[in-house]
């Protein structure tokens, strides 16, 4: 199979990520997202690894896993204090800072 | 047969000294008893930086070579950067030391029984000293990071404490948690374009490092598309950090919300990193091919120059109008980097020290001006200042001119050398819209000085607590150094020309 087609996955599931950010209201829904642009990255560098005939790549996506994790915690620690507090997750309710 | 790598300590310590410090900081808040915490933490952190200066400086002869295999550069702009930033560092800690600034229980809910009796027994989230400690790591690694992982994963050390950290304010805290919800998805959000612009220069050039991009820049063949959406989603990421518009939408929200002796440590100490990130990013890995990004960073300066002079003007709160003026500030060190050109690097080291401490000593006061509620941030309640409290005034309105640019303080060198630099490199339109936008801030700087002195006293319940030591320690602090490097800028100024280079 031709390797381009990879980097076109790559590029959908970065662009899909990118768009849900965007347009969805709860925060749980937006950091998934954000995590699928992460995982769209790695999906990139293990295929340029394969293209290129080094590993550098393939260390690369371990090191994203590893930090993308350290985001979920921090991420859920803000996300679930701000739900106790509101009683809601959703990113436009949060709206106290725009006047 | 494997050898280990050879790693290169002594020229790591400052680093490795920094991230002890934070992990010690950690075991105190599980072994130490709540009465001792928090004096124990204050001083850990601050002997930490201090040594970490020490080391620096006494490595600072060994430069231009690498460390930890190639992944760290350590030369003289990245000692010249960790230095500053440490010495950034440094004062934001003495306002954080400050504690109560910060809840009394983060995870209570606000104005819930919880919270108050968290509050009557004096608790204190002392946890805020170790995640400054790790964001300061962050910082010193992500300018002398030398290849994209080590980039990466230093920015978001950095980042993640910074996240926590803006949602722990004492008082409006609904307001403070929104900032770090909103800090936490944006900045995840460009995080990962930063990381799939990495991807495609992987991709393009077949290596991690700056060098090695470099260098595939010369063997034309490969796929130079590849490069373009590199060079393109790794700005985006960059630029959102350093508060670029269009980039800059969480600044003010983020700006406001955070408790107020962090937003001057993120301002300050952020800025410096980040940019000192991109220089190295654009000097050494980017520097031929040039003509493909400058347009577009001279084109995001001056939008990033014009909109935060502009917005600023309109501003009613005293930390958004700082955050606007820190997003004008962005667009001047965006010039220096498009000169790029030694003196442009120069100028942009000055421009980290001149602007940070003024942003320092500014939100510094902004802690000390409150009412019964706590801060007062609505400016027109700053209007008399001047009558009540000279002192606080005078200080607030030397940084106020130092933003401006007024000759005799460090904001006037730093903008004339930026400006110096962008001129000498040829980008005169630059220079102009710098000049013009300079103008403009200079206006609403000006506003607020003629406020604070000349205004009506509207506030009744408006008092200036007297600072602690340590903040009293800070603001000095700041004021010395904005003016003794305006009135003698050979002191640093002189040796950044001579030592501030990039290894390549």
């Amino acid at each position: 199979m031709d390797i381009a087609n990879y980097l076109y996955l790559s590029a959908a599931l970065f662009t899909i990520g990118a768009v849900g950010v965007i347009v969805r209201r709860n925060a749980i829904v937006v950091f998934m997202c954000v995590e699928l642009m992460l995982n769209a990255a790695n999906l990139a560098f293990v295929t340029f690894s394969r293209l290129n005939g080094n590993l550098d790549g393939q260390v690369a996506s371990f090191f994203t896993m590893v930090v993308a994790a350290c985001e979920v915690v921090v991420g859920l620690a803000i996300i679930v204090t701000i739900f106790r507090s509101r009683r809601s997750a959703s990113v436009d309710d949060a709206s106290l800072l725009k006047r | 047969m494997l050898s280990a790598p050879h790693l290169n300590y002594a020229l790591l310590a400052p680093i490795l000294i920094i991230l002890g410090a934070a992990l010690l900081g950690v075991l105190v808040e599980a072994f130490i008893s709540k009465a001792l915490r928090s004096r124990l933490q204050i001083g850990i952190s601050l002997i930490a930086v201090i040594a970490a200066f020490i080391q620096l400086i006494r490595v600072r002869n060994l430069t231009s070579t690498s460390a930890a295999v190639g992944s760290v550069a350590i030369d003289g702009a990245g000692i010249y950067i960790q230095l500053i930033i440490l010495a950034l560092a440094f004062v934001g800690l003495l306002y954080i030391a400050d504690t109560d600034n910060f809840t009394a229980q983060a995870s209570a809910i606000p104005g819930s029984t919880e919270e108050a009796s968290s509050i009557a027994a004096g608790s204190q989230q002392t946890e805020v000293f170790p995640l400054t400690l790790f964001a300061i790591a962050g910082m010193m690694l992500f300018p002398i990071a030398t290849d994209l992982i080590t980039l990466f994963v230093a920015l978001e050390v950095l980042s993640l404490p910074l996240y926590l950290m803006s949602g722990l304010s004492r008082r409006r805290r609904l307001l403070s948690q929104e900032a770090a919800l909103k800090y936490f998805l944006l900045g995840a959000f460009s995080s990962a374009f930063f990381l799939f612009g990495a991807a495609f220069l992987y991709g393009y050039s077949g290596s991690l490092s700056l060098n090695g991009i470099a260098d595939g820049v010369h063997s034309s063949g490969a796929n130079s598309v590849f490069l373009l959406i590199g060079i393109i989603f790794l700005s985006v990421g960059l630029l959102f950090k350093v508060g670029a518009v269009p980039f800059h939408s969480w600044t003010p929200d983020v700006y406001q919300g955070a408790p107020t002796p962090i937003t001057g440590f993120m301002a300050a100490c952020t800025k410096a990193a980040a940019f000192g990130a991109m220089l190295r990013i654009f000097y050494v890995g980017f520097n031929d091919v040039q003509w493909d990004w400058k347009p577009i960073i001279s084109a995001i300066a001056v939008i990033t120059m014009v909109f935060g002079a502009i917005a600023a003007i309109v501003q009613r709160d005293v930390k958004r109008t700082l955050a606007f003026s820190s997003i004008t500030h962005a667009g001047f060190i965006l010039i220096a980097v498009v000169a790029l050109s030694k003196n442009g690097l120069a100028a942009a080291l000055f421009y980290f020290i001149s602007y940070g401490f003024a942003t320092l000593g500014a939100f510094g006061i902004v802690t000390l001006v409150r009412d019964s509620s706590g801060e007062i941030t609505d400016l027109n309640r700053w209007s008399g200042l001047g009558k009540r409290s000279p002192l606080v005034a005078s200080a607030f309105s030397l940084f106020m001119l130092s933003f401006g640019g007024i000759p005799l303080t460090a904001g006037f060198i730093g903008k004339f050398s930026v400006f110096t630099a962008s001129y000498e490199s040829g980008n005169i339109n630059l220079v102009v819209f710098g000049v013009l936008t300079s103008a403009v801030a200079l206006f609403f700087y000006l506003k607020i000085v003629l406020m604070i002195f000349f205004g009506e006293s509207r506030s009744d319940t408006l008092t200036v607590v007297i600072p602690s030591i340590l903040t009293r320690v800070a603001i000095s602090i700041c004021v010395i150094v904005t003016i003794l490097l305006g009135v003698y800028p050979s002191l640093i100024f002189n040796s950044l020309q001579t030592f501030a280079t990039f290894l390549h």
